[in-house]
């Protein structure tokens, strides 16, 4: 009988330190699947982010760094520029690419590095308990915006995939969802094509996945998934950006 | 070998050292005054077959370095007070994460934006570490623009052998001046095979570059293994010019460009038969500790900086009590001359 669904070779068999019904091991997985379908683990050099994927070096099964909170794009760029023959990603999510690390993200986008971004929008700041992250949406509630956010005192969600889409440096940005399978398997052929890109040379591509925070979102895994199709995509739609 | 002389500034010096060193990787954001550094590079790193960014940020710049260095190349980035100010978080992250790389500190006055006059008040910042965590940096202090071409190449060869980041402390008098200087190639700078850098997995297993150990009891060990390094370089590396100490009854102690003056003091002060000696610490960290405990109680130390008492601590550390330590220091752009450290002498005389 064909085998046809196997454990990915960049993907270590092991379980992860996410929570239930998190994104992450998603994403991990996804970009596992695409590393050994497209063949480079052996040249793919990742950036893990400070947050709770900080660790995603135990998972992957290739080459990995670290880097400080909101500095992996300035770390991606160097790698890339040291060793143009590898293939080099970050996975950031939202506080790192989109708030401490906003100047590192735009003027790497600008510079039109040849990088893959991996960014993961959950709306909250997860590692150190679910504060308020530049994407949280008006009027949810975190542990500091406690009566929810509030465009006075907060300003409002950072939409940084439709402000870096307006760079001539950026060549392709795509905003994707876990909410549902179908919304898994368009996310994987956005990854896919954002590290294909790096491969043929285009530039700067940037895949933005809206991603499920049960724990600090207050909701069961099943309701997590609802309210990304019925709340969050009404305030990030899915679709190409550029 | 090609001897070649050549009149350039301190900062182009770094530049051409770094560069005959095989320093393929410059990261650097401009401030005054050490603006020749970035330009040099930006216009000869190409042509040395390595890369050249302008950075956004000093943030930017030093997080390049790490990358640089993680990928295995040889790395620098510069920058002067308020810059370094900045790089510090980046610098603890190049600590943790074990990679050679070589920063250049061109001192101007602070704190603040202070001015862009010399000075040695980034002392403490540099010999202590400078950012968050128990660890070094190697800082050598170059007074003469050949001392600053030589000790660059050499900072690639520590940062490279220890696996530790190489701090070149100079100011702004030692930035901007133009010297002589022989443009000769260290031998010793052959660029060194890094097994743990990230190429790419193929053929062995992956290699992580990181600082963070969350296991009960793993950051405690890693530590113990940067400490363990830190004593084998507090031994092997320590570095310093001495001169009279024979007969010196008063010995001035300073680094940098505040020891030029101090020389010219020393020799002076000799020209009347007294006994005045000079120690000019070369390693700032690793400090030149032992050569103080040398003499007798009945020496006097006089530590003279362009700060208000920083590497004066580490000589009073040295020293230990056992002799009398006194001190001439301006900061903010003022330099003390030759003349304040004649009559500071005499007076302690």
């Amino acid at each position: 009988m064909e085998k046809i669904f196997v454990h990915p070779e960049a993907l270590y068999d092991v379980s992860t330190h996410y929570c239930p019904g998190c994104g992450h091991g998603i994403a991990h997985r996804l970009i596992a699947e695409i590393i050994d379908e497209l063949g480079i683990r052996e040249k793919v050099i990742g950036i893990a982010p400070v947050g709770c994927a900080v660790v995603a070096y135990d998972y992957w099964d290739f080459d990995c760094s670290e880097a400080a909170h909101g500095r992996a794009l300035a770390v991606a760029t160097a790698i890339k520029r040291a060793r143009p023959q590898n293939i080099v990603f970050t996975y950031q999510g939202d506080g790192d690419l989109a708030a401490i690390g906003t100047n590192e993200t735009i003027h790497a986008a600008n510079r039109g590095e040849s990088l893959t971004v991996i960014f993961i929008n959950n709306a909250v700041y997860g590692m150190t308990g679910g504060q308020m992250a530049p994407t949280t949406l008006l009027g949810q509630k975190t542990s500091t915006t406690i009566n929810g956010r509030e465009q006075e005192k907060h300003g409002y969600p950072l939409k940084i995939s439709e402000m870096l889409a307006l760079l001539p440096g950026v060549h392709y940005i795509e905003r994707v969802s876990f909410h549902n399978p179908q919304g898994v398997l368009r996310a994987k052929q956005a990854i896919k094509l954002a590290f294909k890109n790096q491969i043929n040379g285009l530039g700067f591509s940037l895949v933005e996945i809206l991603s499920p925070c049960p724990t600090y979102w207050g909701l069961t895994p099943k309701e997590s998934l609802d309210w990304i199709r019925d709340v969050m995509q009404k305030e990030f739609p899915l679709g190409k950006i550029k | 070998m090609l001897k070649k002389k050549v009149l350039i500034s301190g900062n182009e010096a770094i530049a051409e050292g770094a560069i005959q060193a095989g320093c393929n990787f410059y990261a650097g954001y401009p401030i005054t005054p050490q603006n020749e550094l970035i330009a040099y590079m930006a216009k000869h790193m190409q042509q040395a077959g390595g890369v050249f960014i302008q950075a956004e940020s000093e943030l930017a710049a030093i997080n390049m370095v790490y990358g640089a260095s993680a990928a295995g190349s040889r790395a620098m980035t510069s920058s002067s007070s308020p810059g370094v100010s900045l790089k510090q978080e980046g610098i603890s992250y190049i600590s943790g994460a074990q990679l050679p790389a070589v920063i250049v500190n061109i001192m101007r006055g602070g704190p603040g934006l202070g001015n862009i006059a010399p000075a040695q008040s980034d002392y403490f910042q540099a010999t202590r570490g400078g950012g968050h965590g128990d660890y070094h940096l190697i800082v050598l202090a170059p007074a003469s623009v050949q001392e600053a071409y030589d000790l660059t190449q050499t900072s690639f060869y520590l940062a490279d052998k220890y696996r530790i980041a190489v701090m070149i402390l100079g100011d702004g008098i030692l930035g901007q001046m133009m010297e002589p200087i022989n443009l000769s190639t260290n031998k010793i700078n052959a660029q060194p095979s890094k097994p743990w850098a990230l190429t790419g997995c193929k053929g062995r297993k992956p290699n992580i570059i990181k600082s963070f150990f969350l296991r009960e009891g793993a950051l405690e060990e890693f530590n113990l293994k940067l400490q363990k390094n830190y004593d084998i370089i507090r031994k092997k590396e320590t570095r310093y010019e001495s001169l009279f100490l024979d007969d010196a009854t008063i010995i001035l102690v300073a680094y940098g460009t505040m020891a030029r003056i101090a020389k010219s003091a020393v020799s002076q002060l000799r020209l009347t038969g007294k006994k005045i000696g000079l120690i000019r610490p070369i390693s700032l960290w690793p400090f030149p500790e032992k050569v103080f405990q040398l003499k007798s109680k009945k020496v006097k130390y006089l530590v003279i900086e362009m700060s208000y008492g920083q590497m004066l601590e580490d000589v009073k550390l040295a020293v230990n009590g056992v002799s009398q330590v006194e001190f001439l220091g301006r900061s903010g752009g003022g330099v003390p001359s030759e003349k304040e450290i004649v009559s500071k002498v005499n007076k302690i005389l």
